[in-house]
């Protein structure tokens, strides 16, 4: 694929439009399964299963007027919501849903997509600290502790896959996984290399992304029961609307990577659908079980989910990736 | 819970919790000085929503006065009137049929189970899970149809009457009331499931805020409070009143005085309630339910009475002070969570924020009642 403007634009405007529909029907979709878990209907009213209430959502924030609290930090209370939404976009640029679809395949696919997270990371600090307001503030706090807390497991999981694979290119990593999903980097049975442990750190990641996305039972950020809204307290309309749109992007995200690295990408088990299918169909089955685990489990401490980090998920992550080097240089 | 840190009381904010705050559940105001999320000093303000209940008792008549009793506590009324309506009876000399007090024995335990389903279910969204409240509400809808089917309103009850009570109850509600007690009790099993056995909610809850007995003597808790702190008091055994005696059930009791204590003696409490039902709904004399003579208005004696009762928040006492006429003297109400509320001040210094809102939703605190 050639690197033309053109070619990148119109990348970026189909990863817009993914992404905010994507973000779009999540919220129902959580607010569907939320229901069903809880008992009772959810959204039905408007359209058919209330499949119209997203976009009115959307209105009714977009007619809603922006306000800013006297005294903030315009610039960074401005800057917030966009910096939330904008990496996330990005991010989708680089992911291969087939061999064949992909906005933009880079040799550093994998780096990107992390560089752009951190960044993410920052637009919460940003909209705590300029939106004066002490729960805003103790919200951001925790939110950047949280952040590199969980960050390193992560990036040390996928140094782990990026040695099995040799590759920082997302579509190498999925193309070295192919052929039965015994190949998968979750299982332990790749041809030449009899890893026990790669399930281990396929739940390091997926609960890292977990933590990434500030869902529960990581939600520490916007703890409403503590912090009433943590770190968009004082955001309303759209700039709430972004940040909203922003978590559910990094849903979707954190899904396309745990697939990409763990589950075979588009590989298919069976070979009924082309693969593209598959690969949607592994992330919405992800997606699926972060809804069920945010309405299942109550909220860790904040000292609870820094220990599970340094304590348990640094030390293990650590292991597996000596282990995998050490599996690698023997076979 | 992590070390403990040297707090910086030179370098302190103050974060304004309430009095509209998601935590507080009501309009309870509570000035935290801290250092970051640490919890130097609380101070909790009330006053809110006060509205002079004690001093309507002097100006009403005690027919007048008794639906406010209702009005006090917005998940436990039937309680509140109990212990009214008990004082009333012991100072002017009326006598209560028998199957009165039954029925009245059966819905305060009742009330007591819907209240403390809803606690329940406020408390686990308080540390973040929100499908148990949606669950426990579900229960508690079944309590709420049936007493509203014999008292006529679902929360604010004016069920009892001097003497007996308004209405009688029908073969539907003990039909009712026996098809729930199984049923709450398949309940209890999957909210232990759910909840009790969570590693995450545990973990939030073990040793998380220890109250001694001597803080709890103090402050005059009662309720799970005390009992979570291996103060074994509780109204119904230790200061026996209406048929209580006639029912056997246990008070349980647990001694690690941590916010897991209190949440398992409410939970033991829902079983022993059902017990109490169950037991009631068997030996339900047949009969009237009001005195044969009929009562002209009411007339105490002068002097000083007290009654106590065990409400679901704890130990709610009236003492009136009359002087013969047709309004009370002086009625005093103690209300269970000013006592159970204000150990939270002293208690919680050193916690860090979300450990000491996960602790004051173990306190069970209804705000009106505070206030009154």
């Amino acid at each position: 694929m050639s690197l033309t403007l053109l070619n990148v634009i119109v990348a970026v405007i189909i990863a817009i439009a993914f992404a905010a529909l994507n973000a779009a029907y999540l919220v129902w979709a959580e607010r569907r399964g939320a229901a069903r878990i809880q008992r009772r209907p959810g959204p039905n009213i408007n359209g058919p299963f209330g499949l119209f209430q997203p976009p009115l959502d959307g209105v009714k924030l977009m007619a809603k007027q922006l306000l800013i609290p006297g005294g903030v930090d315009k610039v960074l209370f401005m800057a917030a919501p966009v910096l939330a939404m904008a990496p996330a976009i990005t991010s989708f640029v680089t992911l291969p849903f087939s061999d064949l679809i992909v906005g933009h395949n880079m040799h550093i696919g994998i780096l990107l997509i992390f560089a752009f997270a951190s960044i993410g990371g920052m637009s919460l600090l940003f909209a705590g600290w300029s939106s004066r307001n002490k729960y805003s503030m103790m919200s951001s706090v925790r939110a950047v502790s949280q952040a590199i807390a969980y960050e390193i497991p992560m990036l040390i999981t996928v140094i782990t896959v990026v040695m099995i694979a040799g590759t920082t290119d997302l579509m190498g990593i999925v193309k070295g996984q192919m052929g039965g999903f015994w190949h998968w980097n979750i299982f332990p049975f790749k041809a030449g290399l009899f890893n026990p442990l790669m399930l281990m750190s396929f739940l390091i990641f997926f609960t890292c992304s977990l933590a990434e996305t500030n869902r529960a039972p990581f939600d520490l950020g916007e703890a409403e029961s503590e912090l009433v809204a943590g770190f968009h307290t004082e955001y309303g309309s759209m700039g709430f609307g972004l940040f909203f749109m922003a978590e559910y992007a990094n849903i979707v995200i954190g899904a396309s990577l745990t697939t990409i690295l763990f589950l075979g990408g588009w590989d298919c088990p069976f070979g009924f659908f082309p693969g593209v299918w598959w690969f949607l169909l592994k992330i919405y089955l992800l997606i699926a079980s972060f809804i069920w685990i945010r309405w299942t489990f109550p909220r860790t401490t904040i000292y609870g989910l820094l220990n599970l980090s340094w304590k348990i998920l640094i030390p293990l992550s650590l292991f597996n990736l000596l282990l995998t080097a050490g599996l690698l240089k023997v076979f | 819970m992590s070390a403990p840190i040297k707090l910086r009381p030179d370098e302190t904010f103050i974060l304004n919790v309430g009095p509209q705050h998601p935590a507080t559940h009501g309009v309870l105001r509570v000035k935290m000085e801290m250092d970051g999320e640490y919890i130097v000093n609380a101070e909790t303000v009330i006053g809110y929503i006060h509205r002079m209940h004690e001093k309507m008792g002097e100006l009403k008549t005690y027919s007048q006065f008794l639906m406010n009793l209702s009005r006090m506590d917005y998940l436990g009324a039937l309680g509140y009137s109990h212990g009214h309506v008990l004082l009333i009876e012991k100072a002017a000399g009326i006598e209560v049929p028998e199957r009165a007090e039954y029925i009245r024995a059966i819905t305060v335990e009742l009330n007591r189970i819907a209240s403390h389903l809803f606690w329940f279910g406020a408390f686990v969204m308080d540390l973040g899970g929100f499908s148990p409240l949606m669950y426990a509400l579900q229960d508690r809808e079944y309590i709420l149809d049936m007493l509203e089917a014999i008292t006529g309103s679902r929360l604010t009850y004016s069920y009892y009457r001097f003497g007996g009570l308004y209405n009688d109850v029908d073969d539907d509600f003990i039909a009712a009331a026996r098809r729930f007690i199984p049923r709450m009790r398949t309940s209890m099993k999957k909210y232990h499931k759910l909840v009790t056995g969570n590693i995450i909610f545990r973990k939030r809850l073990e040793g998380i805020a220890p109250l001694t007995p001597e803080i709890c003597r103090k402050y005059g808790a009662s309720s799970a409070v005390a009992r979570g702190s291996g103060i074994n008091f509780d109204v119904r055994k230790n200061e026996p009143y209406s048929v209580y005696p006639e029912f056997d059930f246990d008070v349980p009791v647990f001694h690690e005085c941590d916010s897991l204590a209190r949440y398992n003696v409410r939970m033991a409490e829902i079983e022993q309630s059902l017990r109490i039902i169950e037991q009631g709904l068997d030996k339900l004399p047949g009969g009237p339910i009001m005195p044969e003579k009929k009562l002209k208005a009411i007339k105490v004696p002068p002097g000083d009475y007290y009654q106590a009762v065990e409400t679901a928040r704890g130990s709610f006492g009236v003492r009136l002070v009359s002087d013969g006429g047709k309004t009370p003297y002086r009625l005093k109400l103690r209300s269970p969570t000013y006592s159970n509320m204000h150990l939270f001040d002293e208690s919680c210094r050193g916690m860090l924020i979300m450990d000491a809102l996960a602790f004051m939703g173990s306190l069970d605190l209804v705000i009106p009642e505070i206030d009154r």
